[in-house]
């Protein structure tokens, strides 16, 4: 595997799988990875980010705290905290989440089913979810959700 | 049902699209929808209903239906039945569905699983030969008394009724987005309209002032 390249969002503590590199197998870690290559099997980060890149190809079961997808993804999302697709996202799967974002251009097909984790009050109001999703219809993309 | 002959059918291609008419202004259309407004009042109140969405992923639609407690789920049916994979060559050149293939990667759900479903206008615009077999396949995935919105453009709508992406803005409220140039493949009237959800138990039609009929229909 060849060392990462410099680029803007690379950081020292975040593990790089450059878009040469196919992996198959199970995946795991404890740390953040940016993954811009091709993965089949499954990814399992624990309580860390997962960033699949516009050159991502994932054939996994993926669970991380947050994931971001730009690029193609088929397989199931738990993503223990949020969830992001963006406009160049493709997922064909299942997503389980606390919070999801969907940039307007995202390809998406499967279930969605958001989980709270547990906490005092909060139940959702059918006006708050409506007065939400009248931002967007100006700006076209989500903003994420409380 | 039998033949769809006596659809108002409009044979022609679908042409490139001109998205920049709609966003040169940046903002979105809006319309009234009665049937969205009586869907929506069934939605409120319960929690965890299984919702389908056979539209273009929207991200307005999900936060909305997610953030009243459902699940969603997502599948563009109409984009899908382009896919090439779908498309076969006849002998005298003419494309026909591979229904079979279509519905063996498409709406592949078990039964019963569908509190409600949000099918827009897409019938009007869906592949001859998808039509009749998607609502038989919604009939069987959805629970009883379950309910699907549906639109069907009335006959002055005309050919080139430009095709838009619904995004629910409000509980009675939809914003439109030009989508791609898929072009009105037929007219549906009311006795139609009937005849397409026999399997279902009860149909609601609604009047709406443009070109759009409103549907809601029990399972």
């Amino acid at each position: 595997m060849e060392a990462p390249r410099p680029a803007d969002n690379f950081r020292s503590d975040v593990a790089h799988i450059g878009k040469s590199v196919l992996v198959k197998g199970e995946l795991s870690g404890s740390e953040d990875l940016y993954l811009d290559g091709e993965v089949e099997g499954s990814i399992d980060l624990q309580e860390h980010n997962l960033t699949i890149g516009p050159h991502g190809r994932v054939r996994a079961n993926v669970k991380a705290r947050d994931v971001i997808v730009h690029g193609k993804v088929d397989g199931n999302i738990h993503g223990t905290e949020r969830v992001e697709l963006k406009r160049s996202a493709v997922l064909v799967g299942d997503i389980s989440t606390q919070r999801i974002v969907i940039e307007d251009g995202a390809f998406f097909k499967g279930a969605i089913d958001i989980k709270k984790e547990a906490k005092p009050a909060a139940k959702t109001e059918a006006p708050k979810a409506y007065a939400a999703a009248a931002s967007y219809s100006d700006q076209g993309s989500l903003t994420p959700q409380s | 049902m039998g033949s769809m002959g006596f659809f108002k059918l409009f044979r022609s291609e679908s042409h490139t699209p001109d998205l920049a008419a709609d966003t040169r202004s940046g903002e979105r259309p809006t319309r009234h929808s009665s049937g969205l407004a009586e869907f929506t009042k069934l939605l409120t109140g319960k929690e965890s209903l299984n919702i389908l969405d056979l539209g273009p992923t929207s991200p307005q639609n999900i936060s909305v239906l997610t953030g009243l407690g459902h699940r969603v789920f997502n599948e563009d049916v109409l984009l899908a039945s382009l896919d090439p994979a779908y498309i076969a060559q006849e002998e005298d050149g003419t494309k026909r569905i591979k229904v079979a293939e279509f519905l063996a990667e498409n709406l592949n759900h078990e039964p019963q699983k569908f509190d409600a479903v949000l099918c827009w206008d897409i019938p009007d615009y869906l592949h001859e030969s998808l039509v009749k077999v998607l609502v038989e396949r919604l009939a069987a995935v959805m629970k009883p008394g379950g309910v699907v919105l549906a639109y069907f453009h009335t006959k002055d709508a005309g050919a080139d009724a430009p095709y838009y992406r619904y995004h629910i803005a409000g509980k009675d409220l939809l914003s439109l987005q030009r989508g791609p140039q898929f072009r009105l493949q037929r007219v549906f009237n009311n006795r139609h309209i009937e005849n397409l959800f026999k399997d279902f138990s009860n149909i609601k039609f609604f009047l709406a002032r443009d070109n759009v009929r409103e549907v809601l229909v029990v399972r």
